[in-house]
């Protein structure tokens, strides 16, 4: 089963520790295995309501009409809600930090994007109630044609998924329709490569499928405040998002969660708590909105499908020297999380490997499915499958073992990655040795003898000449289909690998706002985006300014205060 | 028509709470009259050992047993603000913060056993026993309770402690994607040996031998928990799972877990695992196997078919139909070089 290898790297360690690398039973340990730990919804409340949601019956339709006049007369009815009700119906998840527009109602008011889109809520004495009272409500809707490709929803003329994203792109920086990663020159590598080979990798989207389904109780608690059992992953992203949404201040919310039946990702989304709270404000009473099985399993947001087409340039040596990647991410109808897993995914490209030349450009891309979310390795997982059957492809057609050729393109300390920073604590080499002497793996004397900690840097740490392109310029159709190159620019001294000293510059905010418990000065005027920098001093014109107010809520920004936009 | 056995294998590394910073955590440590202490945070745990973690880094930096160490979340109104559990953040970013508040508390601690013993509290150490003694004198000793009991009473101190741990904000560059994405990466290495029956496309994994970089191992047995069901998860990614079907077609799609297929437990391989430690900047020196214990298995088993029968599958799942399939369209099982 498990067994360590103290050897390697034990210089680096001081193994001499109290009770730090022991393995030490968990605090919560016996609440879990006696089925006693409590649970969100382990909560009972005296006059408990349940609110049940009415979802789309279509991918993507105009809402000509809502009738809800059967379901408020029906039996055990307290409440019905619509997107009218609802006091910020526009957000995005990223708000919080800035990073995004505004693009999903939480209750669809004339239009929907997806089959099992939100559009009515229901609360009621009972869950069956609320059911019973969904089935009366009448929704004429004008279907639109739907689009679930993510290559045919990014040609000219597709039919729009997501009308703050004309297009059916994320726009990163205001400027592109896509998240480019360039390094070195791939054409000009691929010209002098002994193999090309090129492949499309296609992953479909993955259900989270925890045994605790999303959900959470809102009820009233003394001095006009709300408390929320929740199962939230993140217990103040849950509740700034609710705050923003039900136009509360944050400190009028009490959430309290912690413990959490499978989450993997699928909990991070707010799925349930703002229509939570909104119902106990408008009812008075505690409300229970919880998912149910097949809800969970069709409309709790899975984990993204992905297509990724990767293209190498490899020596017969065993030497890759340029790869390039074209990646999708399917969004679904709204962005929730995926506008940063390709940021994630670009971050990570092109692997654990030191390649001199690397191009890519990673899209967010709309379609008519339910919004995909985070999910464990987010932005990662699918790519590896792609890089790693891809190395495999390429290792056999130049008549390589697949260990062997992964040693030698492994990355080592000191080497220069993708996105510019110095590789540093590198143990890939380290990794395939153990495993193949484990699996008795044949590897090379040459091989064996490899190491993470030498070999690098040098050359290796050098930026490369590199070739900038304008491709995929946000109002100019025309550079879909670069390349059209604008210039090359030069090579640089490495940077430094991040460290919190070393990266003040890159930082968007002052970090002392933070611990002034004074309140900001009104009115404050947002920064823009501030995961998104200033032009480099590139031909590229300076970014459009954000909008400096997207709408009237009160915003409780994790990073930044709470402010009035 | 035959079982083909095949082996494959993948490499990879995952970046360690990428979030770009911006994305501070922060704990709260106090403890009680008689020194037993309280961890506040609101971090979530999901069951990967969130409580347990915090746990046994507050009573390594504060220098106490285990047993006088309990972790309380989340609760807003008591925790303070943490971004939340998810991007492998939680033992990086939460672990830092509370080593931070731990060692104010400690501090504080130490203060007040130095004012009852007449000494610097700079000789002082603690014995992880519940005992703080001067350097080398193990005699000139009190125990942590009457310390914290003449702290709170006598001297009017309050033994607590608060941390924050903030990676700064990173810009990411339009042009080139330049960024600061995160300070730790994790490593894998990961062999799949599986069985494909050329009959009806069926993949069975039947052994996996695996090397994992992961920093510290914090707790070894939270270690093995994640990289087991990760595992599990990996294959079930690799061979079964999706509510999509016919992507991009909607249609077909599973309602339920009769219809979403995932591994069953006659379904788990033997699976021989072996962890390296090179310490990240993570709380000592861990790093976080959560996530990416994972990645290795898919495309481990995707070449590990191809091993065996000659077909590359490169869309996921790796459905029995599809299998068949590429089986069928190259007129036979090609199985490759043999590597067991």
């Amino acid at each position: 089963m498990l067994e360590f290898r103290k050897d390697l790297f034990a210089d680096e360690r001081d193994d001499n520790l109290n009770v730090v690398g022991k393995g030490v039973q968990r605090q919560d340990m016996l609440g879990h295995v006696t089925g006693r730990t409590p649970f969100f919804d382990d909560h009972a409340f005296e006059g408990l309501l349940h609110l049940k949601v009415l979802r789309s019956s279509h991918h993507h339709a105009r809402l000509r009409n809502i009738d809800t006049a059967a379901a408020e007369q029906a039996p055990g009815v307290r409440r019905v809600l619509r997107g009218k009700d609802v006091p910020v119906n526009k957000n995005t998840l990223l708000s919080l930090m800035n990073f995004g527009k505004d693009d999903e109602p939480t209750l669809a008011v004339d239009k929907v994007s997806f089959k099992g889109q939100p559009i009515v809520a229901v609360i009621a004495d009972s869950e069956a109630a609320a059911l019973a009272a969904l089935k009366l409500i009448r929704v004429d809707y004008d279907p639109l044609p739907a689009i679930f490709d993510v290559e045919a929803a990014l040609k000219p003329g597709a039919v729009t998924v997501n009308e703050t994203y004309p297009g059916n792109y994320f726009a990163y920086h205001d400027l592109y329709d896509h998240q480019k990663l360039r390094f070195g020159d791939v054409e000009r590598a691929f010209a002098s490569a002994d193999i090309v080979i090129e492949e499309r990798y296609q992953a479909s989207p993955i259900e989270h499928a925890p045994t605790e389904t999303n959900g959470s109780i809102a009820a009233p608690e003394q001095n006009d405040r709300y408390v929320v059992h929740t199962c939230a992953q993140g217990l103040f992203f849950s509740l700034g998002t609710s705050a923003k949404i039900v136009n509360l201040e944050s400190n009028r919310l009490h959430f309290i969660g912690g413990t959490v039946g499978g989450g993997f990702g699928g909990k991070v989304d707010s799925l349930t708590e703002p229509l939570a709270i909104l119902g106990a404000m408008m009812t008075g009473k505690p409300v229970r909105f919880v998912l149910g099985r097949e809800e969970e399993m069709l409309y709790g947001s899975p984990r993204g499908a992905e297509l990724h087409i990767v293209k190498d340039g490899v020596m017969k040596d065993g030497r890759i020297i340029a790869r390039k990647m074209t990646g999708y991410f399917d969004a679904g109808a709204f962005t929730r999380l995926s506008s940063y897993g390709v940021i994630k995914c670009v971050a990570h490209l092109p692997g654990p490997y030191t390649i001199p030349n690397i191009h890519a450009d990673v899209h967010c891309v709309f379609t008519n499915r339910c919004p995909s979310t985070a999910m464990r390795g987010f932005g990662v997982t699918f790519s590896d499958f792609a890089i790693e059957v891809q190395m495999d492809k390429l290792a056999h057609a130049i008549g390589m073992d697949p260990m062997e050729f992964r040693i030698i393109n492994a990355y080592r300390d000191g080497d220069m990655k993708a996105h510019r920073r110095i590789a540093k604590n590198t143990a890939l080499v380290e990794c395939l040795q153990v495993a193949a002497e484990k699996s008795h793996w044949p590897l090379s004397e040459n091989a064996r003898r490899q190491s993470s900690l030498t070999g690098g840097g040098g050359e290796r740490a050098v930026i490369p000449p590199t070739a900038i392109d304008d491709n995929g310029r946000i109002g100019r159709p025309e550079t879909r289909n670069g390349p059209s190159r604008v210039q090359s620019i030069g090579a640089r001294v490495p940077i430094p690998e991040l460290s919190v000293s070393l990266s003040q510059d890159t930082m968007a905010a002052p970090v002392q706002r933070y611990s002034q418990p004074a309140p900001m000065p009104p009115p404050a005027i947002p920064a823009p985006a501030q995961v998104q920098p200033p032009a480099p001093p590139s031909a590229a014109p300076a970014p459009a300014p954000q909008p400096a107010s997207r709408h009237g809520a009160v915003r409780f920004s994790s990073l930044f205060g709470t402010r009035r936009r | 028509m035959a079982q083909h056995k095949g082996r494959g294998m993948a490499s990879i590394n995952y970046p360690i709470g990428m979030n770009l910073g911006g994305d501070p955590s922060q704990a709260l440590v106090h403890s009680n009259p008689d020194g037993k202490f309280t961890v506040a945070l609101s971090a979530i745990d999901l069951g990967q050992g969130m409580k347990q973690v915090a746990r046994q880094i507050a009573a390594e930096t504060l220098g106490v047993p285990i047993e006088d160490v309990y972790v309380d979340t989340a609760d807003s109104d008591t925790g303070p603000h943490d971004m939340g559990s998810f991007a492998s953040r939680g033992t990086h970013r939460v672990g830092n913060a509370v080593i931070a508040a731990s060692r104010e508390a400690r501090g504080v601690l130490l203060d007040a056993a130095a004012d009852e013993l007449e000494v610097n509290a700079d000789d002082l150490v603690t014995d992880g026993r519940g005992n703080i003694h001067v350097r080398g004198a193990p005699g000139r000793s009190i125990t942590v309770k009457a310390a914290a009991q003449a702290g709170q009473f006598r001297q009017g101190r309050t033994i607590a402690g608060r941390g924050i741990y903030l990676v700064p904000l990173s810009a990411v560059d339009p042009e080139t994607g330049e960024m600061s994405p995160v300070s730790s990466y994790a490593h894998a290495c990961l062999i799949a040996d599986v069985e494909v029956d050329d009959e009806t496309g069926e993949v069975a994994v039947v052994n996996m031998t695996s090397a994992y970089e992961l920093g510290r191992a914090l707790n070894p047995r939270m270690v093995e928990q994640q990289l087991v069901g990760g595992a599990w998860m990996g294959v079930s990614h690799a061979l079964y799972e999706t509510p999509e079907p016919y992507y991009p077609s909607p249609d077909h799609g599973p309602r339920d877990f009769n219809e979403y297929l995932m591994p069953g437990p006659g379904d788990v391989s033997p699976h021989q695992i072996t962890v390296l430690e090179r310490p990240g900047d993570g709380p000592f020196g861990g790093k976080g196997p959560g996530e990416m214990c994972a990645n290795p298995v898919l495309p481990a088993i995707a070449n590990a078919v191809f091993n065996a029968v000659g077909v590359r599958i490169d869309s996921l799942p790796i459905t029995p139909e599809k299998v068949l399939r590429a089986i069928q369209a190259q007129g036979g099982a090609r199985p490759q070089t043999r590597r067991t």
